[in-house]
């Protein structure tokens, strides 16, 4: 009996914040917000020497065959980073929808490549994981697709994973014919979101994703890995907001001997810590607990959120007013946390199918 | 990770769990801490080491080896068969463990046999009014005189007083020592003369705590644990284990379960409670809460099994735990509306009251445990000071 990560997988934590602490971070962060650089290049082909592209990417593929607890623990240090890199859809759930309902040649033809580094796939899940806005929709008319998905994730991507309104799962290259890509500025300027419109686009259907499950358990595990870059992030504001205390001095003392100060600080600890052990377990649940999975997925996503919310908040007053301008950079860790919560459901909507899983809705 | 026990454990779980069927009828229902039937039941625990399990035999207990997984286990089965598991109390879950690391040999003969059997049941006497959150300014004060200890003064929140043979009480033998070396940690007979017990009654309506008072009270001098002056140290080394069982998630499912059947049959306008969308949310909210806290606590034995740091983790239990124990109850009376507002009554209970009365009762209880053994402010200074490393708080100079 262990709970939680075994000794490999600290050493995967270990080198990658190692690397990341080097090479990402707020420095990194902000050249990417205000250089107008579409990708983090030397970051991302850092991260595909670590082998991150390939992690959950089968050995035969060219990937390293790990779980998604460890592609949790690596979002979960990409967060803390604010890491301006794609992972989440590129890495993770593109590769694991290819493994679960793409045909061989599929496989072959895009796994090496992903996990290689050398093709970057975006995601376009918002419509079936978050609901569909006025006109928002993938239609496929003889293998060809058309229609309007918002909020793709690594968006600056070679190509993408696109779902349609009857939750098959399709690969369109970016360069295609059709395929028209415009920028949603986020609050989040760490990472690259956008609108897909597609006319008569054509594209790849993974003949697996018919009956919609591909799709759901990709969802499943995006919202572990969504909830795993939150705690990271929220974790790192937390692990500010206490050194600041302890530097900054009012009243001939440092703000953090004072009680509200303190009191602040613990209560983020306390909403923190179980937060660890919720992700991990949601994450080691889509592999190996079917039955749980998707429960825990919406409620790790939900809860982490909620707690992440309380922290970026707390943190930031925690920093008084330095904490609300652009110099501490407070905000990039802010507006990330931001961003996931929102991502593919939000926690009310999360709650609502935690509900539906367990038959308590009629 | 893995999450599975291994097939010797699981070896042991049947082994409990035939044990549960087979005997099941021995167990109390009801009967009191002093019945013969409880008596007999916690005999025949202690003889299979289902509970005082590590307890050495030469004490009275069951003399088996420190095995997490196993004492785990047994909890676990007799939780889900609801049949329970042995006595508790502070007598066994406080006082025996400190007798076996502080004690002295004849102390740990005399005491630990007869209160794990349950013929000696014991109270607390630590809080008093003028010592709360700051329990080492208490000033009970035992002064010795001749072979005995003269012990006046007044203890509060002292639970089952009323039904206690005995009381471990800390007292200040060295009033002129700094106040934490100051304090002694005696055992004394509840009839010993000059002790006066006087309920106090909570909001809840019970009185489960009383007030104990003092005059003049005459104690062998050799019933200290530990020596003069080390009495904190002693006490700590209880209130560690106080801690731990405050906020237990698992009990947390148990409710969590039984308001969620309530939801999903007690009906408004003909919808039932979780119909309604708004109700629906805070419960899968607290359901989200209650699951990563147990998963909290899985980590919690996961790290002690394989000996890794999880002291944060641990930290963090009777602050969380506590607060959204009373979330959960809240949640009960909210759904019921009016009927949440019933309580049991002085004649009979209401036809309409729930559960009879559980929700307002556990609603209220947990804001005393919120307050009790640490409060949630003392706990954030824990958490704060000995989690992440803040400092204290200045102490004000006694001249100023």
């Amino acid at each position: 009996m262990e709970f939680g990560l075994s000794q490999e997988q600290e050493f995967l934590r270990d080198s990658l914040t190692r690397f990341l602490a080097d090479n990402a971070g707020l420095p990194r962060a902000r050249r990417f917000a205000d250089g107008g650089e579409r990708r983090a290049q030397d970051l991302w082909e850092g991260l595909v020497g670590l082998g991150v592209p390939g992690l959950v990417i089968p050995e035969a593929h060219g990937g390293v065959g790990l779980a998604t607890l460890d592609a949790a623990t690596a979002a979960q240090a990409l967060g803390s980073a604010i890491a301006p890199v794609p992972f989440i859809g590129t890495s993770v759930l593109a590769p694991r929808a290819l493994i679960n309902a793409g045909s061989a040649d599929q496989q072959s033809e895009w796994l090496p490549r992903i996990a290689a580094g050398e093709t970057i796939v975006g995601v376009a899940l918002s419509e079936a994981a978050s609901g569909a806005r006025e006109g928002a929709k993938v239609t496929a008319i003889a293998g060809k697709l058309s229609g309007k998905t918002l909020f793709v994730f690594d968006f600056e991507a070679d190509a993408y994973l696109v779902a349609d309104d009857r939750r098959r799962l399709y690969l369109v290259d970016g360069k295609a014919k059709g395929l028209t890509r415009r920028d949603l500025e986020t609050i989040d300027a760490t990472r690259r979101v956008g609108e897909l419109v597609l006319d008569g686009v054509q594209a790849q259907l993974l003949p697996g994703s018919e009956d919609g499950e591909v799709l759901a358990d990709i969802l499943d595990v995006g919202r572990v890995l969504l909830a795993a870059d939150t705690l990271g992030a929220a974790q790192n504001m937390l692990d500010q907001a206490v050194a600041y205390s302890l530097t900054r001095q009012q009243f001939n003392r440092p703000i953090g001997s004072f009680q509200a100060v303190k009191h602040m600080c613990a209560e983020m600890a306390a909403g923190l810590e179980p937060c660890q052990s919720l992700v991990w377990y949601a994450a080691h649940a889509v592999d190996s607990i079917p039955s749980e999975a998707r429960v825990t997925a919406c409620h790790a996503k939900a809860h982490v959120a909620e707690v992440g919310k309380f922290v970026a908040k707390t943190s930031t007053e925690v920093h008084g007013g330095m904490g609300f301008t652009d110099l501490v950079g407070l905000h990039y860790w802010f507006k990330r946390i931001g961003l996931n919560r929102q991502l593919l459901g939000s926690p009310e909507r999360l709650r609502e199918e935690a509900a539906r899983v367990q038959d308590l809705i009629e | 990770m893995d999450l599975t026990y291994g097939a010797e454990y699981e070896r042991f779980r049947n082994e409990v769990r035939d044990f549960i069927a087979t005997h099941r009828n021995d167990a109390p229902d009801g009967q009191g801490m002093r019945s013969a039937k409880t008596r007999a039941w916690q005999k025949m625990l202690i003889e299979r080491g289902y509970t005082a399990r590590t307890i050495p035999k030469e004490y009275g207990g069951y003399g088996g080896d420190a095995d997490i997984l196993k004492s785990r286990i047994i909890a676990e089965e007799f939780a889900a068969a609801q049949v329970p598991g042995g006595l508790g109390g502070q007598g066994i879950s406080m006082l025996v463990p400190t007798l076996l690391e502080m004690g002295t040999e004849e102390q740990k003969r005399e005491f630990v046999g007869p209160t794990l059997r349950g013929e000696t049941i014991w109270c607390q006497g630590y809080s008093e009014p003028g010592a709360g959150s700051d329990l080492a300014s208490l000033r009970t004060r035992a002064e010795l005189d001749g072979d005995e200890w003269v012990v006046n003064g007044q203890k509060i929140w002292t639970s089952t007083a009323q039904h206690a043979d005995w009381i471990f009480c800390l007292v200040r033998t060295e009033p002129n020592a700094p106040k934490h070396q100051g304090i002694s940690f005696l055992l004394f007979s509840m009839k010993t003369p000059g002790i006066e017990v006087r309920p106090l009654k909570t909001m809840t309506g019970d009185a489960t705590f009383n007030e104990v008072f003092f005059t003049d009270v005459r104690v062998p001098k050799g019933q200290i644990v530990g020596r003069r002056g080390e009495g904190w140290l002693v006490a700590n080394s209880i209130l560690r284990h106080e801690r731990g069982m405050l906020g237990d998630p698992n009990a947390m499912l148990t409710r969590l379960n039984a308001l969620t059947e309530l939801m999903k049959t007690e009906t408004l306008d003909g919808r039932r409670l979780i119909d309604n969308p708004v109700y629906r949310d805070r419960l899968m909210k607290i359901q989200g809460e209650v699951t990563a806290m147990r998963l909290n606590d899985l980590r919690l034995l996961s790290a002690k099994l394989n000996n890794k740091n999880a002291d944060l983790a641990g930290m963090i239990v009777k602050l969380k735990g506590t607060e959204l124990r009373h979330d959960l109850e809240s949640l009960g009376i909210d759904v019921l509306g009016e009927i949440g507002a019933l309580y049991y009554g002085k004649q009979g209970d209401s036809p309409y009251l729930k559960d009879h009365g559980m929700y307002q009762y556990h609603y209220m209880f947990y804001l005393g445990l919120i307050i009790g053994g640490g409060t949630s402010q003392i706990q954030k200074n824990i958490i704060s000071e000995r989690g992440l490393g803040m400092p204290k708080e200045p102490k004000f100079s006694k001249e100023a």
